[in-house]
């Protein structure tokens, strides 16, 4: 068994108006130091296999396929045992 | 492949009921016969425009029929519908989970063949989410919910959606959407740009095509475009909203009677 943690984020040449507006919301309550903010997803996947590179290359067809849309967001995962 | 047009009979007065509704809305008057087609509407779990849509289109003196996304036969329509809602909740992307429900491989090859397919709004997403038309729809620029009337200039008047409006013609039709930005890179938008496959831009009332008049922060304040062949659209605002003057206007029976009115008498 593996848990692969998924996070899907805006490429970075694609506006984030949800990062923009935490970012001024941040601002407004003080935090002075924060210089910009980028919203995501974060998705935790519980695989049933044994060998990690087929759970790896499954991952990968996940995002690839449904999990991220490559016209304006990319993705990372990580691969853990369960 | 049996065109709409071959199918379809030449629809006399007697055709259309009698009420306000079936008179031209065309911009173009005296282009072209309406003839009756025969449109499938899809409905997806979270689809709330169908209803709509099949009211406008039988107003309109055509026959319908809604689709249940399980379905995979569509053979039997001129046309296809993608409408309006939140199909499947929205859940991770707008359009990401129906693009792949059952019927959407069959809607692929009706496009293929050359058939039209209109989507609009929640469609429109669908439609970009299954590769048949280009960009994304990414969350209003400003974050809110917008639903108010736009004025939409026509920007193409030869395709199969728009051929009843002139160019530079405004359209009055409302958008009801939280996610229509349309987004696309740099090549994506001036191929869009250079081949006039932008049909619509939302203006403002004089024709201004200006960042003042965009509801959404739409690249170019795009708000339809169609792939490149010229039968599928993609539109964000709700045409079938502005079908009868009793709920505000009914421009946007343009763009619906463009799709079943012969385009051969285009001057």
């Amino acid at each position: 068994m593996f848990v692969a943690t998924v996070r899907v984020t805006l490429k970075p040449t694609v506006n984030d108006p949800q990062g923009l507006t935490i970012a001024r919301a941040l601002a407004t309550l003080g935090f002075d130091s924060v210089d910009s903010v980028r919203a995501g997803k974060f998705i935790e996947i519980t695989l049933d296999e044994s060998d990690r590179v087929v759970a790896e290359k499954q991952v990968n067809e996940m995002c690839e396929k449904l999990l991220a849309n490559p016209v304006i967001e990319r993705y990372n995962f990580d691969l853990n045992p369960a | 492949m049996t065109g709409p047009f071959v199918l379809c009979r030449l629809a006399g007065v007697d055709y259309f009921p009698k009420s306000i509704n079936s008179r031209p809305v065309s911009h173009r008057p005296g282009v072209g016969y309406d003839f009756v087609m025969k449109f499938g509407i899809l409905v997806f779990p979270g689809t709330w425009s169908d209803r709509d849509c099949g009211h406008a289109l039988e107003t309109l003196g055509q026959e319908i029929e809604y689709v249940w996304h399980a379905d995979t036969d569509v053979d039997r329509f001129d046309a296809l519908v993608v409408p309006g809602g939140f199909s499947y909740g929205d859940y991770l992307r707008a359009g990401a989970i129906a693009r792949f429900s059952p019927v959407m491989e069959s809607v692929s090859k009706f496009a293929v063949d050359g058939r039209g397919v209109i989507g609009i709004c929640n469609g429109f997403q669908i439609l970009c989410e299954a590769g048949l038309l280009p960009g994304a729809l990414m969350r209003n620029d400003h974050l809110e919910f917008r639903c108010t009337w736009t004025d939409l200039r026509v920007e193409n008047d030869r395709t199969m959606f728009s051929h009843t409006a002139r160019s530079r013609d405004l359209l009055r039709v409302p958008i009801s959407h939280g996610e229509g930005s349309y987004q696309a890179d740099e090549d994506t938008i001036s191929e869009l740009e250079e081949n006039e496959r932008v049909v619509f831009r939302y203006s403002g009332p004089a024709g201004e095509v200006t960042p003042e008049w965009n509801p959404n922060g739409s690249v170019n304040n795009i708000a339809g475009i169609i792939n490149k062949t010229g039968n599928v659209l993609g539109m964000m605002p709700h045409p079938e909203r502005a079908c009868d003057p009793l709920i505000g206007g009914e421009d946007g029976a343009a763009i619906f009677r463009a799709m079943f009115t012969e385009m051969s008498a285009l001057g």
